[in-house]
């Protein structure tokens, strides 16, 4: 504990001004997200919530890579951080098996070559700890419902154990007691590997369940954060307040 | 799982009457392999221009030869031509329309303007000037089949990788570190057989027709070899006078793209 494995300092996102016309006086980009700064220490579990729109997918986004263009410095203590979709409905390749696509992390690895048997070890031991069974391999996405998909989402995140897990809104897809079983696993993954997860949502009292600390965003700026107890019982920004009224966690 | 498969297949009349109609046409090609009535290149000059009867199931052209035969020999040929321009149009098509559309940008611009190009030429039209500048012969026939059918693959399969390469999937096997060739042709491409699939049926009735007009312009197979499209040009001055040898190969060529079309049409209402 205590040494940072993410640092963000002063980012800023961009992203292309799909509306401007030729010629026109308009941005060429927009900027989603406005100087964000944060840390992270090993085997935490930060939560960032704030309304739709205010940028926390695009910050998700911007630590693993997908979004390219950014201003500032984001300083990883590891590489290759693993995701977990929002929708698991879309998040898993329709056209290839489950056992396929947990193997595809290890296929491609090139760190290290893995050998047929320990690539079938591997996927082995990751479907005991998403509690699947092990005849689940020879089905296709669409034969599994979304729970499942989710627990084959996080699994073949965690193919070749990260240190960093951040999960995007991975259970707004879901019914409520799915919700509190995939909410358990990362729990139980959490404590067992001390991976640190960077949990985003936009459902308040999921956060409050599972992070240490909390990060609460709006349009693009962070608007507070701090310990979730402390944030919690005693919030100082006013849209902080006004999420947590709408969450129904205070009067 | 594959039992259920093959109710499906069996109750889909599409796909059940292409089946029957494809089915035979090759059971026909591959018999011709092995035994014919008659030589199709034999002539008889004691039995011209005969109607069909039991001797000559098809009749007998205006040189003896027996139609049937002919017309066994030439879908072969006829078929062979149209699966080379399929494999090449397809092949070509495939890789250029899943290249592009992956990586998008100004590639694609340039590669799909080119393409509209080559789709403002009628195919038949671009077939017949690469045959008349690199010379009659059927690997010239074969290419320039081939390039002419390469632009209709390469949009389709374009448009199927633009829809694809957003989906969350194709990010989440990023993040993996999986390279963009292996995204391009393991991770999109599978997801894309279905529409392959049917438009390559559907290619492959328009390469018999492509070869049947080309040798019917006297620039595919060359005399005394018997293709289709060659009969059917060579027939058509003995249409009064003995209309089963026009009907011969024409009947043969209307059921095999008929065949390949309900296969087609079945498999794009697959599921």
């Amino acid at each position: 504990m205590g040494e940072t494995v993410l640092r963000v300092s002063n980012l800023n996102v961009f992203y292309k001004n799909r509306d401007r016309k030729l010629f026109s006086k308009a941005d060429k980009k927009i900027q989603a997200l406005k100087g964000v700064s944060f840390e992270m220490e090993e085997g935490q579990v930060l939560a960032i919530a704030g309304e739709s729109g205010c940028g926390k997918s695009t910050l998700a986004r911007a630590i693993v890579g997908i979004n390219k263009d950014y201003t500032g410095e984001i300083y990883q203590k590891y590489d290759r951080p693993q995701m977990v979709f929002q929708d698991p409905y879309s998040s898993l390749n329709p056209a290839k098996k489950i056992g396929w696509l947990l193997e595809e992390p290890l296929r491609v690895d090139k760190t290290r070559k893995w050998t047929e048997e320990e690539r079938k070890k591997r996927v082995e031991e990751i479907m005991e700890e998403i509690e699947l069974p092990l005849s689940m391999l020879e089905r296709y996405p669409s034969q599994l419902s979304g729970g499942q998909r989710q627990r084959v989402c996080i699994g073949i995140a965690l193919m070749r154990s990260p240190k960093l897990l951040i999960a995007d809104e991975p259970v707004s897809a879901l019914d409520v007691t799915i919700q509190a079983q995939i909410m358990a696993l990362l729990q139980n993954l959490h404590k067992k590997h001390g991976i640190s997860i960077i949990f985003i949502s936009h459902d308040l009292r999921v956060v409050y369940h599972i992070s240490d600390y909390v990060m609460i965003m709006k349009d693009g700026c962070v608007v507070e954060k701090g310990k979730t107890d402390d944030v919690y019982r005693n919030p100082q920004a006013d849209y902080t307040k006004e999420l947590l009224n709408a969450a129904g966690i205070r009067a | 799982m594959k039992n259920n498969n093959w109710k499906k297949i069996l109750k889909d009349p599409y796909l059940v009457a292409g089946g029957i109609i494809t089915g035979l046409i090759l059971l026909m090609i591959i018999v011709g392999f092995f035994w014919m009535p008659y030589e199709p290149t034999k002539m008889n000059a004691a039995e011209k221009l005969q109607g069909a009867s039991l001797r000559h199931l098809m009749g007998t052209d205006n040189m003896g030869r027996d139609i049937f035969s002919r017309v066994m020999y030439g879908s072969r040929v006829t078929l062979m031509i149209a699966i080379g321009t399929i494999i090449i149009g397809a092949g070509v098509g495939t890789i250029i329309g899943a290249i592009t559309g992956y990586y998008g940008g100004m590639l694609d611009e340039i590669t799909m303007r080119v393409i509209d190009a080559l789709f403002a030429f009628p195919s038949i039209l671009l077939a017949l000037v690469i045959v008349s500048v690199y010379g009659i012969g059927w690997v010239q026939l074969l290419v320039s089949l081939g390039i002419a059918f390469v632009p209709s693959f390469a949009r389709i399969v374009r448009g199927e990788v633009l829809r694809c390469k957003n989906m969350d999937y194709v990010e989440n096997a990023r993040l993996q570190g999986v390279s963009d060739i292996r995204m391009i042709f393991v991770h999109i491409l599978p997801n894309i057989k279905g529409v392959m699939a049917s438009s390559i049926l559907i290619g492959f009735n328009n390469a018999v027709l492509a070869e049947a007009g080309l040798s019917y312009l006297g620039v595919g197979s060359q005399p005394p070899y018997a293709s289709l499209g060659r009969m059917l040009s060579d027939s058509q001055q003995y249409m009064t006078k003995s209309p089963s040898y026009v009907l011969g190969p024409g009947i043969i060529i209307v059921l095999m793209v008929l065949g390949f079309a309900f296969l087609g049409e079945g498999i794009r209402r697959w599921k």
